[in-house]
């Protein structure tokens, strides 16, 4: 029954990756992008999570914590010196 | 663990593969939502789902399968930190939106943020007309 499990969960991640990559590509603003790679982190992480709880190790947990810190140091720093350089501002 | 699956076994088992599978759609919903909603702010509210929800969910996963009651600290605690870094985060990226101007105003049911700029801009433009007749 896991391996059904791994292989459903494989599916659903992969194409949660694609939509955040596609937001990555074309989103209209920075802060788009950085919600996009934000999400995109989430998603990897929950591929660790799905890793550790089908193979039943806990050698990736570290890794799931040091992940949720770089998202945070990440985007809390690019939102702290974005700038406006758009020319029209309600084309978002 | 022994060998041969006994009914709780395959109960557990049952119960934390609708977990992992709950917790991916978590994901898939982050990505849907990012794909189709208009503007930053709304994006945002789709964004957190697999942050919190989703990495709740998958935890527990984790935590019944490895059958052992140790784990389950350690998973709070990976957990919490997420709880603590994700609202900070979303904070200064929601601000940073509402500064640049990233959302569609049309789209906003109420604006608490506005009543509070407007007051602050009024103020700083008082103490300048209060301040610009005095050479100091």
């Amino acid at each position: 029954m896991m391996q059904i499990v791994l292989a459903v969960t494989a599916v659903i991640l992969s194409l949660a990756a694609a939509g955040a990559i596609i937001r990555i590509a074309r989103g209209p603003s920075l802060l788009d992008r950085v919600l996009a790679s934000d999400v995109l982190l989430a998603i990897l992480g929950a591929a660790l999570c799905i890793d550790m709880a089908v193979n039943r190790h806990l050698n990736n947990l570290m890794l799931l914590v040091a992940l949720s810190i770089i998202g945070f140091i990440g985007s809390v720093t690019v939102a702290r010196f974005v700038a406006d350089r758009r020319e029209q501002p309600h084309e978002s | 663990m022994n060998p041969e699956p006994t009914a709780v076994d395959t109960v557990i088992d049952a119960v934390s593969a609708v977990f992992m599978v709950v917790g991916a759609l978590m994901s898939l919903a982050a990505a849907v939502g990012l794909l189709r909603f208009p503007d930053l702010l709304s994006r945002m509210h789709a964004a957190t789902k697999p942050q919190v929800l989703g990495l709740f969910l998958l935890l527990a996963s984790i935590g019944l399968q490895m059958r052992t009651w140790w784990v389950w600290p350690v998973l709070l605690v990976a957990w919490i930190f997420q709880l603590l870094t994700v609202p900070v985060s979303a904070h200064m990226v929601g601000r940073a939106g509402y500064r640049t101007k990233h959302l569609h105003r049309e789209l906003l049911s109420s604006d608490e943020l506005e009543a509070v700029v407007q007051k602050a801009a009024a103020k700083a433009s008082r103490e300048d007309a209060s301040d610009g007749g005095r050479p100091d």
